[in-house]
């Protein structure tokens, strides 16, 4: 489930509130400078990892866990080079962008 | 029950006209945006969630039902799945779905969809990434003129007053008011119905779709084909089994368990985790076709790799989730070749429509969902844009036709989330639906029906309350629907199977129309003639 808006990262352009498909965030206030989306509803998280991967910043987490919220160490993921790994994965990142051809499951197909 | 009087008076926020109204913009949904815009069509797309990610095709991704036009291939892929089916798919509506999939596909590869080349040099379009899909598609769709309202979940559908479809109305969950489209024809591509299981994507699935066209009447099919469970790591989303191929199961001793499987050994794994944790390994990968799997499916690693797992060399537990009838085959009956339902006006697509068509009784990954996806969402587009141009300028009533949650009622409200656990306890577990049998089945039902009959009598949903006891009425009514045709089909054969009759029947292959609200009913259609060149042995 989502855990991590980071505070550092997010620049409250609020891209996640309108992607997530469960409705997961509240906007950041307008009247307030500086103020990030919030996870708002966080038991509705289905645990799709699709507001990571529209996220310019890479500045959101969703733990594994499917089934309960976890506690996260922010800087402990940025080591771990977890925050942003999947949008890095699939080729979103500017950085990666030639994985976006990368879908190899005609290898996988071969002999089913 | 009354019709609360603010319902018929009241102007939503966001009040439109249009010839087409599409609910749903996952894969099906945003095909027949495509399609009917192109036919010329005005157009109106809402999505319960955000056109490009919701649904189960987007964070997942897909294998594609994509073989070249080649005679000989075609019959031998329909063959291919027609034991596993139970022979009750169609080779005629087979052969279409072939034929418009490549055609899609292509279209995708030239409107910039990027295509892997396989290692022969040669592009290889037999899957989709999911992201990248859903993406491209939003963009196909906002070009072709359509206009998307996302986080625009429909509540119910509009009726004219020779029960015709005339639109629908439903709530803008982040303005906090409404919307309402008088519609010429409408497509339900609202997706199958997951139960809020946690499979990957599918908790947007409640089966709305579905409860929407039956209180206009319409029918159903193949609603016992309802009970596909995916495999996931016990803490993860992730409902993706291609990869399950390489994995052996043990039980928590460590020792193999006999006959367990991703394929052909699901239901072993069923049979153990009843008892206890079950493990998987993907240790038959060979070390040279790691990277491949990371690149086929990213999304299958991102739980392992947070957890710090390692799944080829380190044992994890995992469970089934139940993804109903999203890898299941039933749904809204089509009675024609533009994916009409019963109900004039109203056409289906996607996991919403029946796949028994060209699947039969069983679908196990993507391939084929996708292919129906793509092919029923053209279809019926195209079919509601020919409906809907031909009602412009009529003057239509369109009065609203929902039942449970909208209207006035003698008794108290209901808690959507306790009403939702009660339809899971019913529906998750394996020794009622994975492994089904009539005792079980009649007393699930049972319970199923006193629950339908207590939402009728409870009182609206405040609005904050209503999207989801919209979700949880459904998810009953589509129970109920399993149910009574798991009933009626008094044999074994697709993803269906009884205990008390673990053969198939001859006599039975036949699909199994349902439908109905208050009064849920299941009944057996004609049987189907199969010449032997189309039965697989």
């Amino acid at each position: 489930m989502i855990e991590l808006v980071s505070a550092e990262r997010c620049t409250g352009c609020n891209i996640c509130v309108a992607v997530c498909p469960t409705n997961v965030f509240d906007p950041a206030p307008k009247a307030i400078a500086g103020a990030l989306p919030s996870i708002a509803r966080g038991a509705d998280c289905q645990t799709c990892f699709m507001c990571e991967l529209y996220c310019p910043e890479d500045a959101l987490y969703v733990a594994p866990d499917a089934d309960h919220p976890v506690k996260v160490d922010e800087a402990a993921l940025i080591d771990a080079g977890l925050v942003g790994s999947y949008r890095a994965a699939i080729g979103w990142s500017p950085q990666t962008a030639a994985r976006r051809r990368l879908d190899s499951t005609f290898r996988l197909l071969k002999g089913l | 029950m009354s019709l609360k009087p603010e319902m018929s008076t009241h102007r939503a926020a966001l009040d439109l006209d249009a010839d087409v109204l599409v609910l749903g913009g996952g894969p099906a949904g945003t095909w027949a945006g495509l399609a009917a815009a192109r036919a010329g069509a005005r157009v109106v797309l809402a999505d319960k969630g955000f056109c490009g990610t919701s649904g189960a095709t987007a964070p997942s991704g897909t294998g594609v039902w994509y073989v070249p036009p080649d005679p000989e291939r075609r019959h031998a892929a329909f063959l291919a799945r027609q034991v596993l089916g139970g022979n009750l798919a169609d080779r005629k509506w087979s052969m279409r779905v072939l034929d418009r999939t490549h055609q899609s596909v292509d279209e995708l590869a030239a409107r910039g969809y990027p295509f892997p080349l396989n290692d022969e040099g040669a592009p290889a379009r037999g899957s989709l990434q999911g992201p990248e899909y859903m993406r491209l598609m939003r963009k196909l769709v906002k070009g072709a003129g359509v206009r998307i309202l996302d986080h625009s979940p429909a509540v119910e559908l509009l009726v004219d007053a020779d029960g015709t479809v005339a639109g629908a109305r439903g709530l803008r969950r982040q303005q906090g008011d409404d919307w309402a489209v008088r519609a010429g024809a409408v497509v339900i591509a609202t997706g199958g119905c997951a139960f809020l299981s946690r499979a990957l994507g599918c908790n947007v699935l409640t089966g709305d779709g579905l409860l929407m066209a039956a209180e206009l009447g319409a029918e159903l099919s193949g609603m016992e084909f309802s009970n596909a469970y995916g495999i996931s790591p016990t803490f993860a989303s992730v409902t993706k089994t291609l990869l399950y191929k390489w994995a052996t199961f043990t039980e928590p001793g460590g020792a193999t368990i006999p006959g367990a499987a991703s394929q052909g050994g699901r239901s072993v794994i069923a049979r153990w985790l009843a008892r206890g944790p079950v493990y998987a390994q993907l240790d038959k990968a060979e070390p040279g076709l790691h990277a491949s799997m990371r690149e086929a499916q990213p999304n299958f690693f991102v739980p392992f790799d947070r957890m710090g797992i390692d799944p080829f060399t380190q044992r994890f537990p995992v469970t089934l989730r139940l993804e109903g009838t999203v890898r299941g085959t039933g749904g809204l009956r089509i009675v024609d070749e533009s994916c009409a339902t019963t109900v004039p006006g109203l056409f289906a697509a996607g996991d919403a429509a029946t796949r028994e068509l060209i699947c039969g009784g069983f679908t196990g990954g993507g391939s084929h969902n996708a292919a129906w996806a793509i092919s029923s969402g053209q279809w019926a587009g195209a079919g509601a844009a020919t409906h809907g141009t031909r009602q412009r300028g009529a003057r239509r009533a369109a009065a609203p036709a929902g039942t449970v949650g909208l209207r006035a009622g003698n008794g108290r409200t209901f808690d959507p989330q306790e009403v939702t656990r009660r339809v899971q306890a019913e529906v998750f577990p394996f020794d009622i639906n994975y492994f089904r049998s009539g005792d079980t089945l009649q007393a699930a039902l049972g319970r199923l029906d006193g629950l339908w009959q207590s939402l009728r009598a409870a009182d609206a949903a405040s609005a904050a309350d209503l999207v989801k006891a919209r979700e949880a009425a459904a998810m009953t009514a589509v129970a109920r629907w399993m149910y009574r045709s798991a009933l009626a089909r008094t044999e074994t054969r697709g993803m269906h199977r009884r205990a008390d009759h673990p053969e198939a029947d001859p006599a039975q292959l036949r699909h199994i129309f349902s439908g109905g609200l208050d009064e849920a009913w299941a009944a057996p259609a004609a049987p189907l003639a199969r010449p032997q060149t189309e039965l697989a042995a």
